[in-house]
């Protein structure tokens, strides 16, 4: 089956004042209809970039200089303005973090929903304000008929996202964005929206990028995981095997620290990654975590490892990794 | 009953009054510290963990004195800190200090590391220029920073190392008890776990106390002897830490815990339990009633207070010990 998006060495840079950078370095990925793909990664990795080159939503000064981002076979990074319009909250969709900041706070909700399905379908208006009711009780809110009359900020955090995801739904896209939807969000409302999350996507046959910098969050809904450090995927795998048997030495590091992952449970000490990620305005050649690795070696200054399949499906960029395997 | 507690608080309550609407003008009333007893013990780490608007921030703020409470007892070392007179009170600021969560909003921009850190002793006017620099080096060294960086300012900082600077300066006066509001929130993991370690460190080396308040429920678990849960204001267990994690008494602990995700695949949890959201509905009756599992006619006239199950423990909850 050929997959339902294919990203192709897919580069995208900044121009800022101090330079250009990287913010995305030659990442390929796919992803099959149905399929949950978790990225993961610490703050300025690049995921939420990746995303938002998928969307070709990039700020100003960004641009994409390399790559393909195909969706069912097309490429979306030849589409017109018009034609990307189109695709996205049609056959795309994309929830953020921040519900509050994505909604407009002087427009009741239901109308924001309705406005989304308009932009998509010809409706009357009063067809597309009794559908966004429909999907309003689709998502688990209560008593919809009166919600939909609501303004965002008359709604909790985790009803706002609720309200986020059924916008994204409304078009019943077949690839959904969610760039680290839990994050603003208690533990228990967490749990429902994932749980949220994971119901749509089945009921549709959805697939889903999940981008987060939870681990937690990854082990319980992804299928798939792709582990990005500065701008670069070091390690892909399917989850039970990157849990189980995590390669790249970011991935070990990343486990290992957590309180209560491998490394925490019971020991007084945590183990920790050395030092910080590196700024991308100062990269050198060779390998981005060769300076808080300890497994380098001179292999690892003269050049940068390129992600290499070590069991099946199991994809690492580290020189030592396979140098053992 | 243990040896006389550091801290000791006593049926603390703080109620703010919120504006009413455009054509409301009652006053409404958020109570967000409700009737709250608790001991924080010397040289113990007391976690305090709950979800957003459970009110552990204020309480934390109540017990810094950063606010007053409406109603309630607090004691230092025995002494009701609300009877405290300007010399005490001063006393009681440098035995207590907070370490905040935002490293980026706690450190004054235009102030070099070596000047924030150096603060509190000019404040309180401890030693000389000469002791003062000599006390800024050692404790910037003993929380991973050199003596380099001492003259530049926080933008020059990580996250993490402006998260240390924070710590360092908390610690110069020497306190007694450190609250920790919410410390490693806004850290990566790999810096978290660095904080987290060094928090432990110094723990030892001071010698101190710690009010530990997150909402992470795995970093509680790591860092503390024993636990609080909060929910809407009110401490609703309290136990060894555990004893709260092996066997959660009160259902809102236990929905709590099987909210968060495991970090291993193969252990799907089942998130079907986990319903609604917290929101006081009724006056009436225990503050979990709209969430609650095991709802009894009596949880809708009886508000339960939290008692004791056994020696360590504390619960409130009608049906405490009967629910697995």
């Amino acid at each position: 089956m050929s997959p339902l998006l294919e990203i192709k060495e897919l580069t995208t840079v900044f121009d800022t004042n101090r330079g250009r950078i990287k913010a995305v370095d030659n990442v390929s990925l796919s992803l099959r209809q149905g399929e949950t793909l978790g990225v993961v990664g610490e703050s300025g990795c690049g995921k939420t970039m990746l995303a938002l080159s998928i969307m070709r939503l990039l700020p100003p000064n960004g641009s994409i200089i390399k790559g393909a981002v195909k969706f069912q076979g097309q490429d979306l990074l030849n589409l017109s303005a018009e034609e990307m319009r189109s695709k996205r909250g049609g056959d795309i969709a994309m929830i953020f973090q921040e519900p509050m900041t994505s909604l407009n706070p002087v427009i009741r909700i239901g109308e924001q929903i309705a406005e989304a399905i308009r932009l998509h379908q010809k409706l009357p208006a009063k067809e597309a304000l009794a559908l966004s009711i429909e999907q309003l009780r689709e998502v688990g809110i209560p008593e919809p008929e009166r919600r939909a009359r609501d303004y965002p900020h008359q709604l909790s955090g985790g009803m706002r996202q609720r309200v986020m995801i059924a916008m994204a739904m409304s078009c019943h896209p077949k690839l959904l964005l969610a760039d680290e939807p839990t994050t603003a969000l208690d533990v228990t409302i967490q749990a429902q929206i994932l749980e949220l999350i994971g119901e749509l996507k089945k009921k549709n046959n959805m697939a889903v990028i999940l981008i987060t910098h939870d681990l937690g969050v990854i082990a319980q809904t992804a299928d798939n995981v792709a582990v990005m450090y500065a701008g670069k995927i070091v390690e892909k795998s399917p989850v039970d095997e990157i849990f189980a048997r995590p390669l790249h030495p970011y991935t070990i590091g990343l486990i290992d620290s957590l309180p209560d992952g491998g490394g925490g449970r019971g020991e007084k000490y945590l183990k920790t990654i050395a030092g910080s990620v590196p700024g991308l305005y100062d990269l050198t050649p060779g390998c981005r975590f060769r300076e808080r690795c300890s497994w380098s070696f001179d292999q690892c200054a003269v050049a940068e490892p390129e992600l290499k399949e070590i069991a099946t499906g199991h994809f690492t960029a580290c020189w030592k990794t396979q140098q053992k395997y | 009953m243990m040896s006389n507690p550091l801290v000791d608080i006593q049926k603390l309550d703080k109620k703010y009054s919120l504006p009413g609407g455009l054509l409301n003008s009652g006053e409404r009333i958020l109570h967000a510290v409700n009737g709250v007893d608790l001991q924080i013990r010397k040289k113990e780490t007391l976690g305090l963990v709950g979800e957003s608007g459970c009110g552990k921030s204020t309480l934390a703020r109540l017990i810094a004195r950063l606010e007053k409470p409406t109603s309630g007892v607090i004691r230092f070392q025995g002494v009701d800190i609300n009877t405290y007179d300007k010399e005490a009170l001063k006393a009681y600021r440098r035995n207590v200090q907070l370490i905040f969560q935002d490293p980026y909003s706690s450190l004054n921009p235009r102030k070099s590391a070596a000047v924030i850190i150096r603060e509190p002793l000019v404040i309180h006017g401890i030693g000389n220029r000469n002791s003062r620099r000599q006390a800024v080096l050692d404790l910037m060294e003993k929380v991973g920073l050199s003596a380099e960086q001492a003259n530049r300012y926080p933008h020059e900082f990580s996250g993490g190392q402006r998260q240390r600077i924070g710590i360092a300066r908390a610690l110069i006066l020497k306190p007694e008890l450190i609250i920790a509001d919410e410390p490693v929130s806004a850290l990566d993991v790999s810096i978290q776990a660095q904080i987290l370690n060094l928090l432990k460190d110094l723990k030892e080396e001071f010698g101190l106390t710690y009010l530990f308040v997150s909402h992470d429920l795995n970093v509680i678990r790591h860092m503390s002897d024993r636990i609080a849960v909060m929910y809407l204001g009110q401490v609703v267990e309290l136990a060894e830490t555990k004893d709260i994690y092996n066997s959660p008494l009160h259902p809102y602990t236990q929905m709590l815990l099987s909210a968060v995700p495991s970090y291993d695949p193969q252990k799907k949890k089942s998130r079907a339990a986990i319903k609604g959201e917290a929101r006081i509905q009724s006056v009436q009756g225990c503050i979990f009633q709209n969430r609650c599992l095991y709802k009894l006619p009596l949880c809708q006239e009886r508000q339960p207070l939290l008692k004791k199950i056994d020696e360590e423990r504390f619960c409130a909850c009608h049906l405490a010990g009967a629910i697995k």
